[in-house]
């Protein structure tokens, strides 16, 4: 691959005896949009959480844009520094406006002006298509508005790399279509994007590469033609009927 | 609560009219009356300011208590449980006249009344402060942290900004508990003299001989104290739900 600014070589993960992750390889090119895909158990969440060390791997190496994950204090920051996220569950702080949550990181981990930091939280509200609901607090928004704060608060520490866990289902499905519009044009901006997702259409439309995972391992890898046309694993055909004819 | 009240004093009073009592010693309209009920109500401010000192530093004591009770290093978190099984077990009258009689032995630092009991007090409560911490921090879920980590917060920035305003405002009841539970043990302090509502009302005692409508007194002046911290307590809690999520 010619610049990967994710590589994850022979990556393992155990839950106690259950082994999440076995022997996973996987490199992810500056600019690319891989959809990881898969039955639920299958270690995809696993898999996104390693690389921002939200879940430690016990073997196997993971670099991020030149950096190494270890324990490291100093290699944890660079990394998390390049890395943003947004989770199903939104995860947003309920106690903070909208503004408040999106400024808390750039004011506290970048030390920008409460200014500076208010620019960059409306521009980023804008480009998610909320910025009339700064003053409010998460609560009083939709699902759908909800998530799209969340990705502007990750987008306000101006990552290289965003991470997407599910982002779509918790949602009402009138809501889903907003996020994944949010998610599009973020992907059409040259944003590299990994997303673990069961949205197929979305996956179809922005991926370069899909991933399809089951028990804890890679069983295929393609682009979205050659996967959806012609699988060759009989797990991911199964998989893909179960999700597409249902 | 002045339902409470009047309700209350009007039995009281009712009582005394079939002449087990002699109000005339806290009657207001004569003037032995009125000087002892602010003789009586003189102690008010000593009861307050130890409380409210104490209660203070109980807080911050327990705090720092709690967090390494969090932690996920064995050391720390043993740190945690010996204080907190130690302190709790001593008895606070014990220990009120351990730190007055018994430290300045020990430390050469001898304490006036009034330090001796805001340390004993604060000392006791602060193991049942970092309980309630502990708690509070615990219940908040673990989504909150990794949003936190993924804006490249650091743990004194998570803790002040995402986590704590979230725990202290779950955790506020117990805390006004606490308070109302310092008001109270705050009586044990006129052991060794100091000079509060309680010691006030054992010399008056002394000097009238009717310890049962001074008494009565001493328990209305309590009463009244606590209803005070304990409408405080639900206004604040109002305040603060009016601008948060449950």
């Amino acid at each position: 691959m010619a610049d990967p600014i994710i590589q994850m070589q022979n990556v393992s993960k155990f839950f106690g005896d259950f082994q999440a992750l076995r022997d996973v390889s996987l490199d992810v090119a500056n600019g690319e949009r891989v959809v990881i895909c898969g039955p639920s158990g299958s270690g995809k969440s696993t898999l996104i959480r390693c690389i921002n060390r939200l879940e430690a791997h016990e073997a196997g190496q993971i670099t991020v844009g030149g950096t190494t994950l270890t324990d490291a204090p100093v290699d944890l920051e660079k990394i998390r520094g390049q890395v943003g996220m947004v989770f199903q569950q939104f995860n947003l702080f309920p106690h903070l406006t909208v503004l408040e949550n999106l400024c808390l990181g750039p004011r506290r981990a970048l030390g920008l002006t409460d200014a500076q930091a208010r620019d960059r939280a409306l521009m980023y509200l804008t480009r998610v298509q909320i910025p009339d609901q700064a003053d409010k607090f998460p609560r009083q928004l939709s699902g759908g508005q909800q998530q799209r704060v969340a990705i502007a608060r990750s987008l306000c520490m101006e990552p290289r790399i965003m991470l997407f866990d599910e982002p779509t289902s918790a949602l009402d499905p009138e809501m889903i279509a907003e996020v994944l519009d949010v998610m599009t044009e973020l992907a059409a901006s040259g944003m590299t994007m990994i997303v673990v997702t069961h949205e197929m259409g979305f996956a179809r439309r922005v991926a370069d590469r899909i991933v399809f995972m089951d028990k804890g391992e890679i069983v295929e890898i393609g682009t979205p033609e050659a996967v959806f046309t012609a699988p060759k694993s009989p797990r991911f055909k199964t998989f893909l009927n179960q999700i597409l004819n249902h | 609560m002045f339902r409470i009240l009047t309700l209350l004093s009007f039995t009281l009073l009712l009582s005394g009219c079939s002449g087990n009592w002699g109000w005339y010693v806290v009657d207001p309209t004569t003037p032995t009356g009125m000087t002892n009920l602010k003789f009586m109500a003189s102690g008010a401010y000593n009861t307050i300011l130890m409380s409210v000192t104490a209660i203070s530093i109980s807080v911050v004591v327990g705090l720092l208590v709690a967090l390494p009770g969090l932690s996920t290093k064995r050391g720390w978190r043993m740190f945690n449980r010996t204080y907190v099984e130690i302190v709790r077990a001593v008895p606070i009258l014990v220990l009120i006249l351990w730190v007055y009689y018994g430290l300045p032995t020990l430390s050469g630092i001898t304490l006036n009344v009034f330090w001796a009991g805001v340390l004993a007090l604060a000392l006791s409560d602060s193991a049942f402060q970092a309980e309630i911490f502990r708690a509070g921090i615990q219940s908040i879920a673990r989504g909150q942290y990794e949003a936190a980590q993924t804006i490249s917060l650091n743990y004194r920035d998570t803790m002040r900004y995402v986590i704590l305003p979230q725990a202290i405002r779950r955790i506020l009841p117990a805390l006004g508990n606490q308070l109302v539970y310092m008001l109270k043990m705050s009586s044990l302090v006129s052991v060794i003299g100091m000079q509060e509502l309680t010691r006030k009302a054992n010399e008056l005692v002394v000097v009238e001989y009717r310890p049962l409508e001074i008494y009565t007194i001493l328990v209305l002046e309590y009463l009244v104290l606590i209803l005070i911290v304990s409408t405080g307590v639900r206004w604040l809690e109002r305040r603060l739900k009016a601008s948060d999520t449950a």
